[in-house]
């Protein structure tokens, strides 16, 4: 094989004066240590103008003279330091979630100053008032606010007038809607008011209340910037490359990013392709358990389509790439997508909901207020003072933080147990769970093979199959290898595609690989009928056979993880797409009763929907592209971090690791935050039966309003603070 | 009374001097790694001088 160039031109900037400019996701930075380690040895290759370490993303940033150094000594000075990296490009999501907080968090910092500078204008006012302030003095105070609070409200108000206008324009009401009235109406109000010369202003509470919905709004957003820079980092480090043809049978590694449709690329024994396109010479065995779960080996020859994550087993591959909606199985795969997405946003988040009921009431509680006034002999000036005044004090300060701190808290605490969210309301939707599908390859069984009957082989055997399985790239070898812990490879083996590995030891031959590559048919044949879903790698060393048993084991905590689930009330199916033996196996070892196999995409979505229609929330955990449909279908859904891209992107919640844990541990969470955002919700509505009948009855004052306001907020930041632990005996999943 | 003329410029000018200083440092990217920062405050020795404590964001 010939030696191939790296090259990762495609992810350097030029950033001017004669630098170039690259990004690297590094794997296992976490303390302050690695940090300078990293820094100091970067910063000691020369030409290197900037090397500093993002310890909160754990991404390197570096900077050096262009043409001077290649970006691939840069990884490898990483990995002499023992650190794992790779180039990055930040995803238009993750930019656009970077943009975002940094807007929120200046619109954040406006209102802070704006809150701090009225106060101190305001209480001036409120001690004045109950001594000797002049009135020319007041209105110099009042106007001052004014000039404060205009421009700051009109700038940090941003991000609620414009989703409080897109929600008006479609037709809906969100809890931007009354926040928008309440602001406007109370700055609108206090103008008039400063304008009489009048004793009260609200220019403080306005503000006041954007300063705490803006922090809400802010942490909202942290957490999920935080959960896209790490789904980043691990897309990054699986570093998708693929071998490209560049010129005269000249190969280069380049990253997927760089590979335009049309490109040829070589696929390896071994090799996970990272594109989609179609065989154009070679033959071989490709795995497509990715894309449709079915883990018996597909034929690969010249005009077979090949699609991303499958995983060429025996033989060299050329591949012309193709655009990536092409392939059939894709386009319609892609079509019960869009379908299963659009059925979902009809789903209406619990803040939406409580803002659907709490808009009306609010305005109209205020217009009654009014009404009632003016019956009652008031003046309309008066009057109308009172309604603003009912509609500040029961502006959804609380009610707007009441379910994005919880959030936030529960997502840190769903982080450290090895669950990412990709959506916030996931926590919501997740918590409703009472049945859940999972897809078995990939899902409940771990993605590498294993060799089942390892105990049964004799030590030599096991050992000397090891040796000659480290010459082959062939899945199977890799589980026969990884069973021996051979570390040497026997020399001069060599690998007959589509066969097996043969060698020689003390001028005995040695061969791994098929049965009858082996001579081991009859053995072979004994096994199977055993054993009749486990895939079968023979072994001979002159008249001595072996049969390994090779299947996918199924992931450690598994039948530990299904219990626990049975024991939250919470049924348990499994749907794969893979052959019935395999599936049959997997279940009666799970103790599951109720699955399903060879089924298509189409046929997962048909049996979520039936459970749907019969009052069943159904969560899906999947992988596989053929799982994508399904997970986008069901009320919420879970991947793991492995799987394929389209999943990952359609996904609720994605999990890290090996163990099942984490979708236990997510529920529990979700749970215990639901149950939170629920009582928040109930504080805050407490707080409104406490503070309402004191506004309408018309003795509110801006001190009265300022303190309700800070109070009821913390009261309901602190209560979120609880969502970090789950109570009831303990966290079984740990 | 007359007072007030200065110091209420004076506070307002001193509360804008802190907006402007946070818009800035928002700018430069200094909240950009927030668990870094409080671990290099405490660091032994910066590495080479030469290495601007900015970041370039992308």
């Amino acid at each position: 094989m010939q030696a191939t160039t790296r090259d990762f031109s495609h992810y350097v900037k030029d950033v001017g004066a004669g630098l170039a400019h690259i990004d690297l996701a590094v794997e296992g930075v976490n303390c302050a240590g690695c940090m300078s380690k990293i820094e100091r040895g970067l910063s000691a290759m020369p030409d290197v103008t900037l090397a500093r370490v993002n310890l909160t993303d754990r991404r390197v940033a570096l900077e050096w003279k262009q043409g001077a150094l290649n970006p691939a000594n840069f990884i490898d000075r990483l990995a002499e330091l023992g650190y794992k990296a790779y180039p990055f490009e930040t995803a238009n999501a993750e930019a656009a979630e970077n943009e975002q907080s940094r807007f929120l968090l200046r619109c954040l910092g406006v209102a802070t100053f704006a809150t701090m500078n009225v106060m101190m204008l305001s209480v001036p006012v409120w001690s004045g008032n109950v001594s000797d302030m002049l009135s020319e003095q007041r209105d110099f105070f009042h106007w001052l606010s004014a000039l404060i609070a205009l421009p700051a409200v009109a700038y940090a108000g941003q991000p609620f007038f414009r989703s409080a206008y897109r929600a008006l324009r479609t037709g809906n009401v969100n809890m931007d809607v009354p926040i928008t009235i309440g602001v406007l109406l109370a700055l609108g109000m206090s103008l008039v008011e400063t304008v009489n010369h009048a004793e009260h202003t609200y220019f403080d509470a306005a503000i006041m209340l954007l300063t705490f919905l803006l922090v809400g709004r802010y942490l909202d957003q942290s957490m999920r910037r935080r959960t896209r820079a790490v789904a980043g980092n691990l897309a990054a480090l699986k570093a998708e490359t693929a071998t490209k043809f560049v010129g005269n049978g000249e190969i280069a590694t380049v990253p997927v990013a760089a590979i335009d449709p049309g490109d040829i690329v070589l696929l390896r024994p071994g090799e996970r392709s990272a594109v989609d396109g179609t065989v154009i010479e070679g033959r071989s065995e490709i795995d497509q358990s990715l894309i449709t779960g079915e883990t018996t080996y597909a034929t690969a020859e010249s005009g077979t389509a090949v699609y991303a994550g499958s995983l060429n087993i025996s033989g060299t591959l050329r591949v012309r790439v193709s655009a990536a909606s092409e392939g059939t199985l894709l386009s319609e795969i892609t079509r019960l997508l869009d379908n299963a997405l659009q059925a979902r946003s009809r789903y209406i988040r619990l803040a939406d909901r409580a803002s659907r009921l709490y808009a009306p009431v609010v305005h109209v509680t205020a217009l009654v207020t009014v009404l009632g006034w003016v019956l009652m002999g008031a003046s309309w000036h008066d009057a109308i003072i009172t309604g603003v005044a009912v509609l500040i004090i029961t502006c959804p300060c609380a009610l707007g933080l009441a379910i994005p701190t919880v959030q936030t808290v529960a997502s840190g605490a769903m982080f450290k147990a090895g669950v990412l969210l990709n959506s916030g309301d996931a926590i919501e939707r997740l918590a409703d769970v009472d049945h859940v599908i999972f897809d078995k390859t990939g899902t409940l069984t771990l993605p590498d093979l294993e060799v089942v009957n390892a105990a049964d082989i004799p030590e030599f055997v096991l050992g000397l199959a090891g040796q000659l399985a480290l010459s082959s790239h062939h899945p199977a070898a890799g589980a026969v290898a990884r069973a021996s812990g051979a570390m040497t490879p026997l020399m001069g083996a060599t690998e007959e595609p589509g066969q097996g590995v043969r060698g020689q030891v003390g001028g005995i031959e040695v061969r791994l690989g098929r049965s009858s590559f082996c001579g081991a048919e009859q053995l072979a044949a004994e096994h199977a009928s055993v054993d009749p879903d486990a895939s079968l790698v023979a072994f001979s060393f002159g008249e001595v056979k072996q049969v390994f048993l090779v299947r996918q084991a199924l992931r450690p905590d598994a039948c530990a993880i299904i219990s626990e689930l049975k024991q939250r009330n919470i049924a348990v199916e499994i749907l794969s797409g893979d052959r019935e033996p395999a599936v049959q196996a997997a279940a009666r070892s799970l103790g599951v009763e109720e699955w399903r196999a060879g089924v298509t995409p189409a046929d997962k979505i048909t049996r979520i929907e039936e459970l749907k229609r019969s009052g069943f929330k159904v969560m899906m955990v999947g992988d596989g592209l053929n799982d994508a449909p399904s997970l986008a279908a069901a009320h919420v859904s879970m991947s793991p971090i492995a799987s394929a891209h389209l999943s990952q992107a359609t996904a609720d919640l994605v999990f890290l690791g090996k163990p099942l844990a984490p979708v236990v541990a997510a529920i529990d969470f979700a749970r215990k935050a639901l149950h939170l955002m629920r009582q928040n919700l109930w504080l805050a509505v407490g707080y409104n039966i406490l503070a309402v009948p004191i506004a309408i009855s018309g003795v509110v004052t801006p001190l009265i309003a300022a303190a309700a306001m800070s109070g009821s907020s913390m009261l309901v930041m602190l209560n979120a603070l609880r969502a970090r632990q789950i109570s009831k005996g303990g966290p079984a999943w740990k | 009374m007359e007072v007030m003329v200065i110091l209420v410029p004076l506070a307002l000018g001193l509360g804008l001097v802190g907006l402007s200083a946070f818009l800035w440092s928002l700018k430069t990217g200094q909240y950009d790694d927030l668990e870094g920062a409080a671990w290099r405050a405490i660091a032994d020795d910066e590495p080479a001088p030469e290495n601007e404590p900015t970041e370039r964001t992308t």
